[in-house]
């Protein structure tokens, strides 16, 4: 039962960053890319139309963990209070952004109002890479200081950084250079994926760019990736044995590197939609690589004292998660069915779709 | 201790205080553009067809507001209640998974369908589309209050040794004696708040002499079903409510109704009073002997305890607030009830849209039911009080025990000052688009 749930969790967040990924995205290509008018109104519709019903894929999966994971909702969302409440900022202020550019027709205020989209997309997405990067580097549990701890076991609380911004210290940030490092590839795939998701939904004048933009950005990823494995192993020992341990999760990372390849060489694909996919089958690998490489480990312990937290010694009552199974299903099944029809009904360039907005 | 947890409460307050303002306009509203599709479906009258889509406009601006602001409130149970969601997560967190797996998600699908979808589906698809989204935000305020009413009443539970609480019975949430009758209550009460808003904005209408048709079906619907909605806010909802906190939390009851000191035979009814902590008592105090025991017990005589029976711990530690909220809710409540029957009066009489002192009064009555309800839900939460989950678990061992008030200060602030621009571009959307007014079709 953990596993299936732990399952479930994670492919609701996978698909919120698919989702959400592209309004993130398009936002990141706004702001380095966008210089017309016209091409910043349509851009900020393909994201505008759908942000909203994609946050709720966010609430879906907050709302699993704490159901099935009370323990580990508990340590986190406390531990890494900070940073979480930055990330609920940029996501009102990104709202704000979104809502209030099309209100008055002045340039300033619509300059404003671009640039609070363009930057919250990118600060969003650099603080979710940074707390991927936090649960895969691990906490100081229990605030160990020498050999006693302040909190319970499963507490700790992270300052924004520490004093030597590293990740090997015994009290280590939220912000550390390993933790800007996953931060920056989760900014440059995102960018990618947006990039794609402007060049299927508009005919803005920028796509001709954006599709070089996007051989550039493929290939800055292939040196980040390899640059991030080449240092995994001093993060987490044994990252790659767990890979070993479970053959079967090699498929994850093959995934990546599908996807890789496939933004690498999509001057050659003729649909549009292909390195969509591509880059969603980037995201998809990325994100579950890097958790299965711990698993069933959901948060190391940087210190010897307390074990780190598994989906095991997290979990909420057998009976709980029984129950919930039921009714997860159902759930599941539903939203798939919702899902197909709106999207069926939504497809084609948002330039030419009258919504009535 | 009670310095540690005072910013934790505080933003909550706050924070929740907001949110709710969106959803009680959406729950009602949903009903509303529900009954006037409808009503198109039966007649083929174009303008209910345009009055539906116009305020599906406004709905979905609420929407939005909803889920910005509600994103944190599920985020808060973690950042700031961690010991709260470890030791109940099991529990609450089935009502709330449940809510984000299937209303939030058939709100949000079936919304955009509604909204841009009419001329691919065809009327009764469209019909449809409507409905499952009223089904969704009810089914939404259903499930949010469910875990409201096990943090009130604990139900269908097992505590583990370590303190924490285990779900032993998922049938029980849902059968749980507080629910049915804090559910009904609760969404007749975003009735009451969507229809003094549709009669407001045609009142508006009316008195500016522009969409004038759609100003008078909008108050004669308003008016309609604000008086009916005010009655079954108050009875039989409201007063089952009353009897419920009467029966399970008799402190909490005796601390809003104002009772300081137990009366032997019949308790009588606090009409005005000032509560005065110093002395135990009420100030100018107005009340009505025996009709406390009668409406409470359906029994003159019977005996209501005063809070000079609880221990000072067990009572709720901000009593006069507790005892103004509940007061403003019921004497709004009772005025409401007199404007509304006023205007149906005058409106059998077809004396309503002409009547200006009238349709001022309604024009400007739109925010006191949003006063109510935030009134409402101050005495529910502070009657809970000292409790997070009545008499098991106290607010003090709820909070995050690894987070510093300071901290929580500083997020504090920085809500306030997003919420503020938030709640500007809220009424500068709201303002907009009723401005605009339902305009018929163009082409
Ligand atoms: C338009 C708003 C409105 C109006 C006019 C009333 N109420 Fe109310 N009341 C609410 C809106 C509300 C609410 C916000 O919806 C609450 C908060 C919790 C709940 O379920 O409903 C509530 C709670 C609430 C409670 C506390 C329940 C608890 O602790 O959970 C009681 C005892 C009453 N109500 C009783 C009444 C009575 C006797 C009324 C007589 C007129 C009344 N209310 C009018
Ligand atoms: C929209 C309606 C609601 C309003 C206006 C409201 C209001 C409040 C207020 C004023 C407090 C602070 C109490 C105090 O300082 O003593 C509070 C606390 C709290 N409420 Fe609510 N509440 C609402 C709904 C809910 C619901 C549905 C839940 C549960 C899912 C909930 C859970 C809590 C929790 C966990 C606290 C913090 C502990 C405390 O201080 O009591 N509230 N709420
Ligand atoms: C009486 C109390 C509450 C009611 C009736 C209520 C109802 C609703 C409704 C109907 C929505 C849908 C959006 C809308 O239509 O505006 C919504 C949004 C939301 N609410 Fe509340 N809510 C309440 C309190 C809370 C509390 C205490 C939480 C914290 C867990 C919460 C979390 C959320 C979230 C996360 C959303 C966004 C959902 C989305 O993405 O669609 N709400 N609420």
């Amino acid at each position: 039962m953990e596993i299936f749930w732990y399952s479930l969790i994670g492919i609701i967040l996978v698909i919120f960053f698919i989702l959400d990924g592209y309004d993130f995205g398009t936002g990141i290509i706004h702001l380095f890319y966008a210089k017309k008018e016209k091409d910043k109104e349509v851009i900020t519709k393909a994201a505008g139309l759908f942000w909203d019903s994609n946050e709720v894929w966010l609430v879906a999966a907050g709302g699993m963990l704490f159901m099935a994971f009370p323990t580990y909702y508990a340590s986190v969302f406390s531990g890494l209070y900070l940073p979480l409440i930055i990330v609920l900022w940029l996501i009102i202020f990104r709202a704000l952004g979104l809502e209030l550019r099309g209100q008055f027709n002045y340039q300033m205020w619509k300059d404003i109002w671009d640039k609070a989209f363009g930057v919250s997309s990118l600060l969003l997405t650099l603080f979710f890479g940074i707390a991927l990067g936090n649960v895969l580097r691990g906490v100081n549990l229990g605030g160990v200081e020498g050999t006693e701890g302040i909190y319970e076991g499963h507490y700790f609380f992270l300052p924004l950084w520490s004093h030597d911004f590293s990740p090997l210290s015994t009290h280590p940030g939220v912000i550390d250079w390993f933790t800007i490092i996953i931060g920056i590839i989760a900014v440059v795939t995102i960018a990618i994926h947006g990039a794609n998701w402007v060049i299927l939904k508009t005919n803005a004048s920028i796509n001709e760019k954006l599709k070089k933009v996007r051989f550039r950005l493929g290939i800055a990823l292939v040196i980040l990736t390899l640059f991030s494995l080449s240092i995994w192993n001093l993060i987490n020992p044994e990252a790659y044995s767990n890979f070993a341990e479970h053959p079967y999760f090699i498929i994850f990372p093959l995934i990546y590197i599908t996807g890789l390849a496939g933004i690498l060489m999509s001057h050659k694909f003729k649909k549009e939609i292909t390195p969509f996919i591509c880059s969603t089958l980037l995201i998809v690998g990325g994100i579950i690589s890097s958790i299965s490489s711990m698993f069933p480990v959901i948060l190391p312990s940087t210190n010897d004292i307390h074990e780190s937290l598994t989906i095991y010694n997290t979990s909420t009552s057998e009976y709980g998660m029984n129950t919930a199974f039921i009714w997860g299903i159902i759930g599941v099944i539903l939203i798939i069915v919702y899902f197909i029809i709106q999207k069926r009904l939504t497809t084609g360039k948002v330039d030419k779709m009258d919504y009535g907005h | 201790m009670e310095d540690m947890i005072f910013y934790d409460r505080l933003q909550f307050a706050f924070t929740i205080t907001f949110h709710y303002i969106f959803p009680q306009l959406t729950m009602g509203l949903s009903l509303i553009i529900v009954l006037f599709k409808f009503q198109f479906l039966r007649t083929k009258i174009e303008k209910y067809n345009d009055a539906a889509k116009f305020l599906m406009k406004i709905f979905a601006i609420n929407f939005t507001m909803g889920v910005i602001t509600g994103i944190p409130m599920e985020f808060q149970f973690g950042t700031n209640w961690a010991k709260f969601s470890e030791l109940t997560g099991g529990i609450i967190g089935q009502t709330l998974a449940m809510e984000g797996l299937f209303s939030f998600f058939l709100e949000s699908s079936f919304l955009a369908l509604f909204i841009f979808g009419e001329k691919l589906m065809g009327q009764r698809l469209h019909f449809l589309t409507g409905l499952l989204v009223f089904i969704g935000s009810w089914a939404s305020g259903y499930l949010i209050l469910a875990t409201n009413a096990w943090m009130q009443h604990p139900v269908g539970y097992e505590i583990l040794e370590n303190g924490r609480f285990v779900l032993t019975n998922f049938s029980e949430l849902f059968t749980n004696p507080w629910l049915m009758p804090a559910f009904l209550h609760n969404q007749m009460a975003s009735l009451v708040t969507s229809s003094f808003v549709l009669a407001s904005i045609g009142a508006f209408y009316v008195l500016r002499n522009k969409q004038v048709e759609f100003g008078r079906l909008f108050l004669k619907s308003g008016v309609i079903l604000g008086l009916i909605s005010s009655l079954l806010v108050a009875f039989p909802t409201g007063d089952w409510n009353a009897k419920n906190m009467a029966k399970y939390q008799p402190g909490a009851f005796a601390a809003m109704e104002g009772i300081f000191e137990t009366e032997h035979a019949g308790a009588e009814i606090v009409l005005i009073g000032q509560p005065n902590m110093v002395e135990k008592k009420l100030d100018n105090k107005l009340a009505v002997p025996n009709v406390l025991s009668f409406l409470t017990y359906q029994d003159w005589n019977m005996q209501i305890k005063g809070m000079d029976q609880f221990e000072e711990d067990e009572l709720p530690d901000n009593i006069p607030a507790l005892y103004y909220s509940y007061h403003i809710m019921v004497g709004l409540g009772t005025i409401f009830l007199g404007i509304m029957a006023l205007a149906v009066f005058l409106l059998w009489r077809k004396k309503l849209f002409k009547s200006k002192a009238i349709l001022w009064t309604i024009l400007f009555l739109f925010p006191f039911p949003y006063i109510a309800n935030i009134t409402g839900w101050y005495t529910a939460e502070l009657g809970r009080q000292p409790y997070l989950v009545y008499g098991l678990l106290r607010t003090a061992d709820g909070v995050s025990p690894n987070v510093s008030s300071g901290n929580t200060l500083f997020t504090l602030l920085g809500f306030m000052g997003l919420y503020l621009i938030l709640g500007l571009l809220f009424v500068l959307l709201v303002g907009k688009t009723i401005h605009q007014g339902p305009t018929p079709k163009k082409h």
